[in-house]
């Protein structure tokens, strides 16, 4: 694989007596979608929120091993976690916009950071709404509370809002699991569109949506990776009985 | 009819008779105070102070006196309360000074008013020299107030779902700018019927402001927060019990608790219409 | 600018931290300030005398004594009165809001039941005055209505509201399944409710009564202006009668600072405060069982 952006080495990770993540060794390469796919409880979104430390809000989660960002380590006491977050946006299962405007929404990000000139943020919101796709249906409004767009609005609010603190790796918690068919094929364009720029991780049920979209597909089960490579290889020719089983819709 | 039939519409009957009981108690108390204090209430009344050994004049230092020592317990109780409440809510980990916290509050808010008063004697006017005064007063209302405002702020902070917090985190923010930023504007209507509430409270309270600094007369309104001061519950006491022609100060006296209450319950019901209006705030994004 | 960032973050972690501690210190200082000044009573007067005599009288010329025997007792007969009018008036009022009342006719009674609770004492008091004595008096034939029976029915009202909002929870948390069982055995609704329902829920309803009690037996003004105030042993709900927070609250404002009186009113005040305690944790105790099993 050329261009490593992610690389995890024996990661491991447990909420309390619990090991929910084993012995993960992986490589996300830079500007590819990855997908993440696997029955419920196998681990793949507790996977996803160790490459932001988001398990930081949970006082039981113990995490072992290693996760570089090029030559940044992420699990290390010593690296800030701000920093870290900065690099590597996050958008959830469910949208969750900010009760506020669809511009302060976006605007958040430059906020904290200390962008104050009102010119600089306004372009930047507007970029990043292009990008996302929805610049055309909120130019108009964009004092509008962000909680009165649809929910397929919404999620690519959160991307815009995401995108707009120029992270290098956006990752993706199931984001269309609540949306209607075309909410999603919007976003999953969206996806294929933004990968020129961003290294992209998404934790998908939707094995359509994998194929869809993702360049490569990781099959995890009972906290483990059990087998990962080329997304048509996964889906076509798989390796492993567990993966085969799956991706045919045995089980899950 | 059978006999079940019979107990149960009678039975059914029963409770409701209660409950109107219940309410007839506040409708007693309404319809009383308001009938009968109606005809002494003016603005001559609510503007100028006592006079005549208050057998004549308003109430005008009394409500000064109880506006201002509300006023120097809410600022103090506000910050301190939300700030109680955010490390519980936002920081705490379930261990022993998280749960000993805990009790602390629950207990605080059944010690009896009048323990309140005695510590404010003890501490703010003896111990740190007060003084007995507005301020010595307003502190002592703040204690009393304090755990309503972080039980009801810790309440509205829980309310504001966790995806906010973590869509904050994941922007980049500190922990200290998602609760500013996200976490407690979004709790702020909820923050803000609890501090009424409390305020309402505090209004009403004479327990603690006995030995704490509130007089019997003062013929100026106060000039400082070290000046001891008139309040309305006291007011309505003293010319209740405390006066030498309680019969002719009878209807200076439903004017003042006429005053007192009407204050209090358009405080608890503007906290009530709060509560309303935003009782759906999260359910769109819950 | 990372660094002033970080700076702030621990900064307000540490300053909400610190707000929490002090929260706790108030309640240990408030603890420990009236066993400072009631230990200093104790130094002149003995605590059996405090507790078993009935006879209080600090300002005796010569010979001062100070036994709150007839203070304890009138406390008690008052708030014990109070909870018998209160606790079967709020159970009812508790089980109609949860088990009969429709939505609608719940969401008037409720707020209303608030302003009730909003009442400051000294305006409930004041309707002992003149609204409760007048008809005792009459009624009984008394010559005047300041007495305990006032009281009780003052702090009745002022216990209600509580023991009708935590007894709605108690009853509130009896799982549906219990009630159905019952509908299925044929039973209806009012025998469902005596039968299964408040049984089903005494825990929570002993934790609303003992909550109510809590929050009566320290009330001050009330009783202060409707019970007539005799600093006598009361025997019965016609006399006259003075608890121990009017006591406090009458003989505070005359006392010298530091005199064995002063101390002896801080050693009411913690006997007073002990009470109260006692009752709340064993109520919350009692209510966090029900609390869990309704989960």
């Amino acid at each position: 694989m050329e261009n490593i952006k992610i690389a995890i080495r024996d990661f491991n990770l447990h909420f309390g007596s619990k090991h929910v993540l084993k012995n993960i060794n992986i490589e996300f390469p830079a500007n590819k979608i990855v997908a993440l796919i696997g029955p419920s409880g196998c681990g793949k979104s507790t996977l996803l929120r160790s490459l932001n430390r988001m398990h930081d809000l949970s006082p039981d989660a113990r995490l072992e091993g290693d996760i570089l960002l090029e030559d940044l380590h992420l699990l290390h006491p010593r690296t800030d976690v701000v920093a870290i977050r900065r690099k590597v946006g996050m958008v959830f299962q469910r949208p969750n916009p900010f009760p506020k405007s669809i511009y302060e929404n976006v605007a958040y990000g430059l906020r904290l950071t200390g962008t104050h000139n009102e010119a600089d943020i306004r372009a930047r919101v507007e970029s990043c709404l292009q990008q996302s796709y929805i610049w055309e249906e909120t130019k108009d409004e964009l004092q509008k509370s962000a909680l009165q767009l649809s929910g397929g609005q919404q999620q690519r609010l959160c991307i815009a809002r995401a995108i707009a603190v120029e992270p290098e790796v956006i990752l993706l918690d199931e984001p269309c699991s609540a949306l209607d068919p075309i909410s999603t094929a919007k976003i999953e364009d969206l996806l294929l569109e933004l990968k020129n720029r961003y290294t992209i991780v998404i934790v998908t049920h939707n094995m359509q949506q994998a194929q869809r979209v993702a360049d490569f597909t990781a099959f995890m089960y009972l906290g483990e990776v059990i087998e990962y490579g080329p997304t048509d290889q996964i889906f076509n020719h798989p390796q492993q009985m567990l993966t085969r089983n799956y991706v045919e819709g045995h089980f899950g | 009819m059978t006999k079940q039939q019979f107990t149960k519409i009678v039975g059914i009957q029963l409770l409701l008779l209660c409950t109107l009981l219940t309410l007839s108690f506040l409708g007693i108390i309404l319809f009383d105070l308001f009938s009968k204090g109606y005809s002494a209430l003016s603005w001559d009344f609510l503007s100028t102070a006592p006079s005549k050994g208050m057998t004549q004049g308003g109430i005008l230092p009394a409500v000064a006196g109880t506006a201002l020592v509300t006023l120097v317990a809410t600022l103090f109780a506000l910050p301190f309360g939300v700030a109680c409440a955010i490390y519980l809510n936002e920081y705490a980990r379930d261990h022993w000074f998280t749960r000993l916290l805990r009790a602390s509050i629950r207990n605080l808010a059944g010690v009896p008013s009048i323990i309140y008063g005695l510590f404010g004697l003890a501490l703010f006017v003896e111990a740190l020299h007060i003084g007995a005064s507005i301020l010595a007063s307003g502190l002592t209302l703040a204690l009393l107030t304090l755990p309503y405002i972080i039980t009801t702020t810790e309440e509205a902070l829980h309310n504001v779902p966790n995806a906010y917090r973590e869509a904050a985190l994941a922007l980049g923010a500190t922990k200290w700018e998602s609760i500013k930023t996200v976490v407690l504007p979004g709790a702020m209507p909820g923050i803000l019927t609890g501090t009424i509430l409390a305020l309402s409270r505090a209004a009403g309270e004479t327990a603690p402001i006995l030995f704490t600094g509130v007089a019997f007369y003062t013929r100026y309104l106060p000039g400082s927060l070290l000046d001891e001061f008139m309040a309305l519950p006291y007011h309505l006491y003293i010319l209740s019990t405390q006066h030498q022609s309680l019969e002719q100060v009878r209807p200076l006296a439903y004017a003042t608790a006429v005053v007192l209450l009407g204050m209090v319950l358009l405080l608890n019901l503007s906290a009530i219409m709060l509560r309303i209006r935003y009782r759906n705030l999260w359910k769109t994004s819950k | 600018m990372m660094n002033r960032r970080t700076f702030w973050d621990r900064f307000y972690h540490r300053l909400f931290a610190f707000a929490a501690g002090l929260c706790v210190l108030v309640l240990l200082g408030i603890f420990g300030m009236l066993l400072l000044n009631g230990f200093r009573f104790f130094e002149s007067v003995s605590l059996w005398s405090f507790l078993g005599s009935s006879n209080w009288n600090p300002s005796a010329w010569g010979k001062a004594t100070y036994g709150m025997g007839a203070m304890l007792w009138s406390t008690l007969l008052v708030s014990l009165g109070a909870m018998v009018l209160a606790v079967p008036l709020g159970i009812g009022t508790a089980a109609y809001l949860s088990e009969v009342a429709p939505g609608w006719v719940r969401d008037w009674i409720k707020p209303a039941i608030e302003l009730l609770a909003a009442v400051p004492s000294v305006v409930v008091g004041f309707i002992g005055i003149v609204v409760i004595a007048p008809i005792i008096s009459r009624i009984f034939g008394l010559s005047n209505g300041l007495n305990a029976l006032n009281g009780s029915i003052l702090l009745a009202v002022m216990a209600l509201p509580t023991i009708i909002s935590v007894a709605e929870e108690a009853i509130r948390s009896v799982p549906n399944t219990y009630k159905e069982g019952a509908y299925a055995l044929g039973a209806n609704s009012w025998t469902t409710l005596m039968t299964v329902t408040l049984p089903a829920c005494t825990s929570g309803l002993i934790a609303a009564t003992m909550l109510g009690m809590g929050r009566v037996i320290g009330e001050t003004m009330t009783v202060l202006m409707a019970t007539g105030n005799a600093n006598a042993m009361p025997h019965g709900f016609f006399d006259p009668v003075r608890t121990i927070t009017a006591t406090v609250a009458i003989e505070m404002g005359e006392v010298p600072y530091g005199t064995t009186h002063f101390y002896g009113l801080y050693a009411l005040g913690a006997v007073l405060f002990l009470i109260t305690l006692i009752i709340n944790l064993l109520a919350e105790s009692i209510a966090a069982k029900f609390r869990k099993q309704g989960r």
